[in-house]
C-alpha cells in the first residue's frame, strides 16, 4: 500500500515537473525577440497553411489563451508542422527516436558491463598499483570533451585506417524493409562502433567509480565477514555475496546515465552525422525552424524527467531499507 | 585556531579566507591540480606576451603565400598554422583565457546561487524550503545542453549565454548538498547559543552557518568551473558559441569544419583537447582532494 502511495506521489510530482518545463519552453519560444508568430508560421507557408495554423494554436488570441491552446495540443501529440521538412514535428520527432535510443542503449550497455566488471576488480585489487594507476586515468576520461573524443576517433580509424565509415547509419542508396532489418544489419554496427564506443567511453567512470565505492562498502558488512568465517572462497565471497549486493545502486544509476546520455547525444551524434533527436535540435536551432527545436527538446526532457522516476522508483524498490518519505 | 586563543593579533583577511576554504594542500592529486590551475591562469593573464601571433590574424608566409595547413616547425610555427593561415599556438593561449573567463565566472554563479538557496531553504525551512526544492526538482527535469542551445538561439552569441544557462539550472546540486548541510549545522549547539543570546537570523546565517559551508561551495565550484568549459567547448563546436572570441570549443570547430580528420592534422584539433582534459581533470583532482579533508570516512 504504502509502495503504491509513493509512486503515486512521485508520478504527481513528475506531472508537475513536466508541466513547469513546458510552461518555460512555452514563455522562451513565445517571449523571444521578433514575430511571435514566428514559433510556428513559416513566411513561405501557403496562405491556407498559415491560416490552418493559426487556428489549430491560436495565434490570434491573447498569450494565456494560446497557452491553454497549447497545452491541449501538447496533450494531443500535435507539436506543430516543421518549417524545413513540411511535415508535423510529431512524426518527425518520432521517426528519429529509434536512432537515439539505439545509440544511447548500446553505448550504456557496453559502459555498464566494463564499468560494473573493472569496478568490482578495482575493489577487489584495492591499494595495488593498477587501482593507483586507473582511478586517475578513469577521472581523465570523465574530463573529456565527448565530441572530441569521437573526432580523435573518427581521425584514426575511420580517416587512416579506414576501418569504419565516417558517418550516418547506412551506406548511400542502401534502402531497408524497416528499421528492424536496418538493425539487425551487419552494416549498421560499422556505422554504429564509433559513435556507440565514443558515448561507452565516457559513460563508463560512473558505474566504475559507484561499483567500486559500493564494494568497499559492502565488503565491510557483517554478512561478508561471515561468508569468510564460513571459510568460502574469495571468488565466492566477492561475486556470490559482495558483488551482487554492491550491483542494486549501480543499476539504478543506469536510468539517471539515459537521461543524461541523451543530452550528451547532441554533440555526438553531430560528429558523427547521426541521424537522431540530438542532431535534429541542433540543425533545427541554426535553421531557425522552431517547432521542430521545441519538439525535439520537449521529447528529450520527457525522457529524462522519466528515466528520473524510473531511478527513484527503481531505488526504493530494490532497497527496501529506503522509506518513502 | 589553537593559536588564535593566545595571540591578540588576528591573521589578515586573506589568511583567513584561505583558512576557511581549507585548500587541500597534503593531496598529492589536489596539489597537481591546484598547480595545473595555475599555469593556465598565468597564461591566461599573461596571453598578450606568451602568443606569437594575433590568434584571428591571417597569415603570410615570407614568399607572400598564405601560410595554410603548415605542419607543426614550419615557418617557425610551434603548433602549426590552420586552413586560413592562423597560428595554432597562439590559438591555444588566448583560448586560455575565455575558458577561465568562463569556467570561473559560471562557477561562481553556480555556487553562490547554489549555496543561497541551499543556506536559506536548509535554514528557514518550512514552505520556503518546500518551493526552493520543487524548483530544484524542475531544474533537475531540464536538459541541460539543450537548453543553453535552444536560449543561444534565441540571445546574440555571447559567451554569456554559457554563464547565464548554468547558472539558471546548474544551481540545483550545489542548493541540494548545501541543503542538508545546513540541516545539520542548524541544530548544532553553538548555534542555538547564538539565538538564544538574540542574535538575528541574518547573522547567525553568515556568522556561524556560511563559514562551515563555504569549504563544501568551493568543492561544487570547482566541479562546475569543469562542467562550464565542456559546455562552451560544446556550444562553440556546435556553431552557438562567439565568434568574436577564439576558444578551444571554436578551434575545435573550426578543424572539424575544414576537414582536418581527413587530413590527419593531429596537431590541430589534439592540443585543444588535451588543453580541456588537463582544465576539467585539474578541478576532479580537487574535487577528490577536497572529499577526502571534508569527508575522511569516504576516503578509507
Amino acid at each position: 500500500m504504502s509502495h503504491l502511495k509513493a509512486a503515486a506521489s512521485r508520478t504527481l510530482q513528475l506531472a508537475l515537473v513536466l508541466w513547469a518545463v513546458v510552461t518555460i519552453l512555452f514563455l522562451m519560444f513565445r517571449l523571444m525577440p521578433g514575430n511571435p508568430l514566428a514559433a510556428y508560421i513559416d513566411p513561405t507557408f501557403t496562405v491556407e497553411q498559415q491560416e490552418a495554423l493559426m487556428a489549430q494554436f491560436g495565434l490570434d488570441r491573447p498569450l494565456w489563451e494560446q497557452y491553454f491552446i497549447y497545452l491541449g495540443n501538447l496533450l494531443q501529440g500535435e507539436l506543430g508542422q516543421s518549417f524545413r521538412y513540411r511535415e508535423p514535428v510529431a512524426e518527425r520527432i518520432l521517426a528519429l527516436l529509434p536512432n537515439t535510443l539505439v545509440l544511447t542503449f548500446s553505448s550504456l550497455i557496453i559502459a555498464y558491463a566494463f564499468g560494473i566488471l573493472a569496478g568490482a576488480y578495482l575493489a577487489w585489487r584495492r591499494g595495488s598499483a593498477v587501482e593507483q594507476a586507473a582511478i586517475p586515468l578513469v577521472l581523465t576520461t570523465r574530463a573529456m570533451p565527448e565530441f572530441w573524443l569521437g573526432m580523435v576517433l573518427l581521425a584514426i580509424f575511420s580517416f587512416w585506417l579506414g576501418w569504419f565509415p565516417a558517418g550516418g547509419t547506412r551506406s548511400a542508396g542502401a534502402e531497408f524493409d524497416s528499421l528492424f532489418a536496418l538493425y539487425t544489419s551487419g552494416e549498421f554496427l560499422t556505422y554504429l562502433a564509433l559513435p556507440a564506443l565514443t558515448l561507452a567511453i565516457y559513460s563508463q567512470g560512473l558505474p566504475l567509480l559507484l561499483m567500486r565505492s559500493n564494494m568497499l562498502d559492502v565488503m565491510k558488512e557483517d554478512f561478508v565477514t561471515m561468508a569468510r568465517i564460513k571459510g568460502l572462497s574469495n571468488w565466492t565471497v566477492v561475486v556470490r555475496h559482495a558483488a551482487r549486493n554492491a550491483l542494486l545502486p549501480v543499476m539504478t544509476s543506469f536510468a539517471i546515465a539515459v537521461g543524461y546520455q541523451l543530452q550528451g547525444n547532441v554533440v555526438v551524434e553531430s560528429v558523427f552525422s547521426w541521424p537522431g533527436l540530438g542532431r535534429e535540435l541542433v540543425n533545427a536551432v541554426s535553421a531557425s525552424d522552431y517547432p521542430l527545436a521545441q519538439g525535439a527538446f520537449l521529447m528529450i526532457a520527457l525522457v529524462v524527467i522519466l528515466m528520473n522516476l524510473v531511478a527513484d522508483m527503481l531505488y526504493t524498490l530494490l532497497d527496501p531499507r529506503v522509506g518513502h518519505a | 585556531m589553537r593559536d588564535g586563543a593566545f595571540t591578540t593579533r588576528r591573521p589578515g583577511l586573506v589568511a583567513r579566507l584561505f583558512g576557511t576554504l581549507r585548500l587541500p594542500l597534503n593531496d598529492p592529486f589536489a596539489v597537481c591540480g591546484l598547480l595545473i590551475y595555475g599555469i593556465f591562469l598565468v597564461t591566461a593573464v599573461f596571453a598578450d606576451q606568451i602568443a606569437p601571433y594575433d590568434p584571428t590574424e591571417i597569415l603570410y608566409t615570407p614568399e607572400y603565400d598564405l601560410a595554410a595547413d603548415l605542419l607543426p616547425g614550419e615557418e617557425g610555427h610551434l603548433l602549426g598554422t590552420t586552413s586560413l593561415g592562423r597560428d595554432i599556438f597562439s590559438q591555444i593561449v588566448y583560448g586560455t583565457r575565455s575558458a577561465l573567463l568562463i569556467g570561473i565566472t559560471a562557477a561562481f554563479m553556480v555556487a553562490l546561487i547554489g549555496s543561497v538557496v541551499g543556506l536559506v531553504s536548509g535554514y528557514f525551512g518550512g514552505w520556503v524550503d518546500a518551493v526552493l526544492m520543487r524548483l530544484a526538482d524542475i531544474a533537475f527535469g531540464i536538459p541541460f545542453l539543450p537548453f543553453v542551445i535552444v536560449l543561444a538561439a534565441f540571445l546574440e552569441p555571447s559567451i554569456w549565454n554559457v554563464v547565464l544557462a548554468m547558472a539558471l539550472v546548474l544551481w540545483r546540486d550545489t542548493g541540494r548538498v548545501i541543503r542538508s548541510q545546513v540541516l545539520t549545522l542548524r541544530s548544532r549547539g553553538y548555534v542555538d547559543a547564538a539565538r538564544v543570546s538574540g542574535s538575528s537570523d541574518l547573522k547567525i546565517i553568515l556568522r556561524h552557518i556560511a563559514p562551515n559551508i563555504l569549504p563544501l561551495s568551493f568543492l561544487y565550484g570547482s566541479i562546475a568551473i569543469g562542467w562550464a568549459i565542456l559546455t562552451e567547448a560544446s556550444i562553440s563546436f556546435l556553431g552557438f558559441g562567439d565568434p568574436q572570441s577564439i576558444s578551444w570549443g571554436y578551434m575545435l570547430q573550426d578543424a572539424f569544419a575544414s576537414q582536418a580528420l581527413a587530413k590527419q592534422a593531429y596537431y590541430w584539433f589534439v592540443p585543444p583537447g588535451i588543453c580541456i582534459i588537463l582544465v576539467v581533470s585539474a578541478g576532479f583532482f580537487i574535487t577528490r582532494g577536497y572529499e577526502n579533508l571534508l569527508f575522511p570516512k569516504l576516503g578509507k
